[in-house]
């Protein structure tokens, strides 16, 4: 695992998400809440596998954009009552770039 | 001393509450999603169980369910939430001016704020042998139990009293092996709740089960020396009677307030917003008296909860205005409902539809042309709608004729036509979309203790997705519930972020002119900072419908289609489905899509029920590339948006064609497309009433006749079939143009968000709707000259993505 420079925290909409492709594997979506707070997911929600980094993003939740589960950004974790958690990365902002562990 | 010198000031109010029961515990579970921290939480219960759901006690007795399956809250979920819990112990004493609380035992709190949630008791005749040992209530846990053990000591019961409780009582007690005899002082059961021809039915049927029952009877006494042997009653009867359970009423338990000098008189007084006479003390439950009425069923008390919760939070906008009761028999197999004015009267017309040889029996009672009560006997599918009905005061003049037959009669999809749920297997799928069978609603409704269909979607899933079983749902909750069942409110928040109501929000920014989503949030005192998915798009709409070119679209507050301009489908690909305008297209656009097909390796091309062409399975990154290779219009088909004018040939080509529906068809569309909506809106122009282009099942349907065009409104083809209403009938194109456009245009300021045209027409009315557009001439021009002022000048987001305020980055994928 290394750390990766993604992009700028402003290549990011704000409430929004941009998808990090891998080499092999489902993608990262990165997400930035309204004060730019920044996580990283699995981009493959626990319940049928949406894209997360499609969803609408609110507070510190996405809704997922298939069955708008909601997922918590901070835990990975769906919100009750449904069950279900997804795989997060590390990823921190320095100097206003967006640095990912994946 | 190591004390902070400011501890006193900084801690936090305390909230006491007395009563441990389930509207209580409700007030505190609403007070703490609405302000989790703001509260010392202490609770006192005088039984020494936990909250525990007193609708099912029934089930219990008659050995369908065991105590532990009915706790709704359990002690850890106390200390989960920080509240100190005092179960066993009886508050005795408050004293208002020190504001303490004392129970029996000593035990002491102090309050900043007050609820007292006491409950009722039952009431006990004063007739003599009424102490003797085997004489019960049936009011909670300990009642129950004891009933049970007589059950299984003794062989006759007799259960005073024919209303709701003593006939659940006796079934349960029948269901244990006892021989049961009712006795009841008026001349039919239920006599609050049922008239005469459905109290005889129910009697039947109840007698077929071996009930035994003595009406107009009069208890004298009880005998016996110890125990209970008989009773006996005024005609000198005596029935034998190991047990004896009382099920005569139940009166408000207002000891404590009363003996803390609150005003009580049947209950305790309370206001609107459930405070006392003491402003901080709040009462919610059976042992309030709310403009002058004692509530005994859950639902009612659930909405006390609510109004109480948000007024202890300090939100102080909710107030409660008194509830609508309907009552259900639970008695497992007989059916049974009955809501507001049953018995009919002067002013009152009734319609009645009775088949006792089919044990079936409804009445229904009108006054001015609005439901104001009924009874079903027999077949209660349609209680949740006529309560529904009677609530919101609808006015059903229009569909007198087919009242009595019920909602569900025609058009429902997705459950093989059933509505009768009580027939139904446990294995049967109710929700199609989401496979969730009856056995599944029925065990989860038990199991975690659910009351109202919003509780029974977010456990269940059931009626979540195209909501065609709502109607099933609701009747399966009423089934296990009884009467118990909480409607939905008929004031609805738009989202768990606010208590206002759509058509609140909708004024608020039209009145006070706001233009942006966070400044609406402001002055509406959201409670979440960016709000959620579900207010966000509906407030972006309404800012965007109401003041066009002056509130900036925000494509974060839209659904993935709609900031993407394109469908996303299952595996996270999209559809394209590329503007033909009225269903026409020629050999150059269709080379085109062949050609856009092959160059993206697109895997399935579909022809659409709106008469396009969908290319499905495009990759994200690919969609600028096939928008550009297309150059076609966006379609629109992703969108809460004009999606389709659906057309036949017409007079051009048809032979029995008596208008060019083509040409109106394209320019309805070119005048159309690019309108967002609260809901996607679908068109269809036929040109002759053989009526090809299907224009009974559309938001707008045109349809030629000889000497001009016929207009109808607020059809849809979808979950529920529904036939569009007759509008009016014009001559020439440019007024078609006008209607259509005027109708859409009122739907687009005063819709909700998400309501279709068909449920936005109910809402409001056909009336109103012909008073707007038919009626007031300059008030149609005006509305279809604001539709134009909002259309005029609307990029196109695929042909000019920038000007539209596409977020292009989203296109493309970071790399690693």
């Amino acid at each position: 695992m290394s750390i990766v420079d993604v992009c700028a925290l402003e290549d990011i909409p704000r409430l929004g998400a941009r998808r990090v492709r891998r080499r092999d594997g489902v993608q990262i979506a990165v997400f930035r809440t309204a004060d730019d707070c920044v996580f990283a997911l699995l981009d493959r929600c626990p319940h049928k596998g949406g894209p997360l980094s499609q969803g609408i993003v609110f507070g510190d939740k996405v809704a997922c954009p298939l069955h708008n589960w909601t997922i918590e950004l901070g835990s990975g974790r769906a919100a009750a009552p449904d069950e279900g958690c997804v795989q997060r990365f590390a990823v921190r902002v320095e100097a206003g770039r967006v640095l990912l562990a994946a | 001393m190591n004390r902070a010198p400011f501890e006193s000031i900084a801690r936090r109010p305390r909230l006491v509450m007395v009563g441990n029961g389930m509207a209580g515990v409700r007030t505190i579970e609403h007070l703490l999603e609405l302000a989790p921290d703001l509260y010392d939480i202490t609770v006192f219960g005088a039984e020494p169980h936990p909250n525990y759901n007193r609708v099912l006690l029934s089930p219990v007795l008659a050995g369908e369910q065991t105590l532990a399956d009915i706790v709704l809250n359990d002690a850890g979920w106390y200390a989960d939430n920080g509240i100190t819990l005092y179960l066993g112990r009886k508050v005795v004493r408050i004293d208002r001016v020190s504001r303490v609380v004392e129970a029996e035992d000593g035990t002491r709190a102090a309050y900043d704020r007050l609820v007292l949630a006491t409950g009722s008791n039952p009431v006990m005749l004063p007739v003599p042998g009424a102490t003797l040992e085997g004489v019960l209530a049936y009011r909670d846990i300990h009642d129950t139990e004891r009933m049970i053990a007589a059950a299984a000591a003794g062989t006759h019961a007799v259960v005073i009293g024919g209303g709701l409780l003593g006939l659940e009582a006796a079934n349960g007690l029948r269901a244990r092996g006892m021989e049961v005899t009712v006795v009841h002082l008026m001349p039919w059961l239920m006599e609050r709740q049922l008239d005469r021809t459905a109290a005889e039915l129910l009697m039947r049927a109840l007698e077929a089960r071996g009930l035994a029952f003595r009406l107009e009877a009069q208890t004298e006494s009880i005998l016996g020396d110890k125990r209970v042997r008989a009773v006996r009653l005024k005609s000198g009867e005596e029935l034998p009677a190991e047990l004896v359970v009382m099920a005569v009423g139940i009166r408000p338990n207002t000891a404590l307030a009363e003996s803390a000098g609150l005003h009580c008189h049947r209950g305790i007084v309370v206001n609107d917003t459930l405070q006392t006479f003491d402003p901080r003390i709040y009462a919610v439950g059976e042992c309030v008296n709310h403009r002058g009425v004692a509530y005994g069923l859950v639902a009612p008390l659930f909405e006390m909860a609510k109004v109480c919760a948000n007024h202890l939070a300090e939100a102080g906008i909710a107030r409660y205005s008194g509830s609508f009761v309907s009552t259900k028999l639970k008695v497992t197999g007989i059916d049974v409902f009955s809501v507001g004015e049953f018995a009919g009267g002067a002013g009152t017309d009734e319609i009645v539809l009775s088949d006792p040889g089919a044990g079936v029996y409804r009445k229904l009672v009108l006054r001015d042309d609005r439901l104001v009560g009924g009874v079903l006997y027999g077949d209660t599918a349609d209680g949740a709608w006529y309560l529904k009905l009677l609530r919101d005061g609808a006015r059903v003049a229009e569909m007198r004729d087919r009242l009595m037959f019920g909602e569900t009669n025609v058009g429902d999809t997705g459950h093989l036509g059933k509505s009768n749920v009580a027939a139904m297997a446990n294995d049967m799928e109710v929700c199609g979309c989401n496979g969730v069978c009856k056995g599944k609603i029925v065990s989860a409704v038990k199991d975690k203790g659910l009351f109202t269909l919003d509780e029974v979607r977010k456990h269940t899933k059931a009626s979540s997705s195209c909501g065609s079983c709502t109607g099933l749902v609701e009747q399966i909750l009423i089934n296990v519930l009884g009467s118990d069942y909480a409607a939905a409110p008929k004031r609805k928040a738009l989202c768990g972020c606010t208590d206002r109501t759509h058509q609140e929000v909708r004024d608020a920014i039209r009145d006070h002119h706001l233009v942006s989503a966070a400044a609406a949030r402001e002055f509406l005192e959201w409670r979440t900072p960016d709000g959620c998915a579900t207010c966000r798009p509906a407030l972006n709409y309404y800012l965007l419908s109401t003041w066009p070119r002056e509130a900036r679209d925000d494509p974060q507050s839209r659904f993935i289609n709609e900031r993407s301009h394109a469908n996303i489908q299952k595996d996270g690909t999209y559809s394209v489905v590329p503007r033909m305008w009225g269903g026409e297209t020629s050999a150059a656009e269709l080379r085109r899509i062949a050609d856009v097909v092959d160059k993206y390796r697109i895997p399935t091309v579909k022809v659409t029920g709106g008469q396009r062409i969908d290319l499905l399975g495009v990759k994200k990154e690919d969609l600028r590339g096939v928008w550009r290779d297309l150059d076609m219009p966006s379609g629109h088909a992703y969108a809460k948006a004009l999606r389709t004018v659906k057309t036949c040939v017409g007079s051009e080509w048809c032979r029995f064609g008596t208008q060019d529906s083509t040409q109106m068809g394209k320019d309805l569309e070119r005048a159309l497309w690019r309108m967002y909506a609260p809901h996607k809106v679908k068109l269809a122009v036929s040109g002759c009433p053989r009526n090809c282009a299907e224009a009974g099942i559309k938001d707008v349907g045109v349809i030629g006749v000889e000497s001009g065009w016929e207009l109808y409104v607020a059809g849809n083809g979808g979950i529920k079939t529904e036939v569009a209403q007759f509008l009016v009938k014009v001559k020439t194109a440019a007024a078609v143009l006008e209607h259509a456009g005027a109708f859409l245009q009122l739907y687009r300021e005063e819709g909700w968000y998400l309501e279709r045209t068909v449920h936005f027409v109910h809402r409001v009315g056909m009336e109103y709707v012909r008073k707007r557009v038919l009626e007031d001439a300059a008030g149609r021009g005006a509305l279809w000259e604001r539709l134009q002022f909002a259309l005029e000048g609307e990029p196109d987001p695929w042909r000019e993505p920038a000007r539209a305020g596409v977020d292009e980055r989203q296109f493309e994928a970071l790399a690693l």
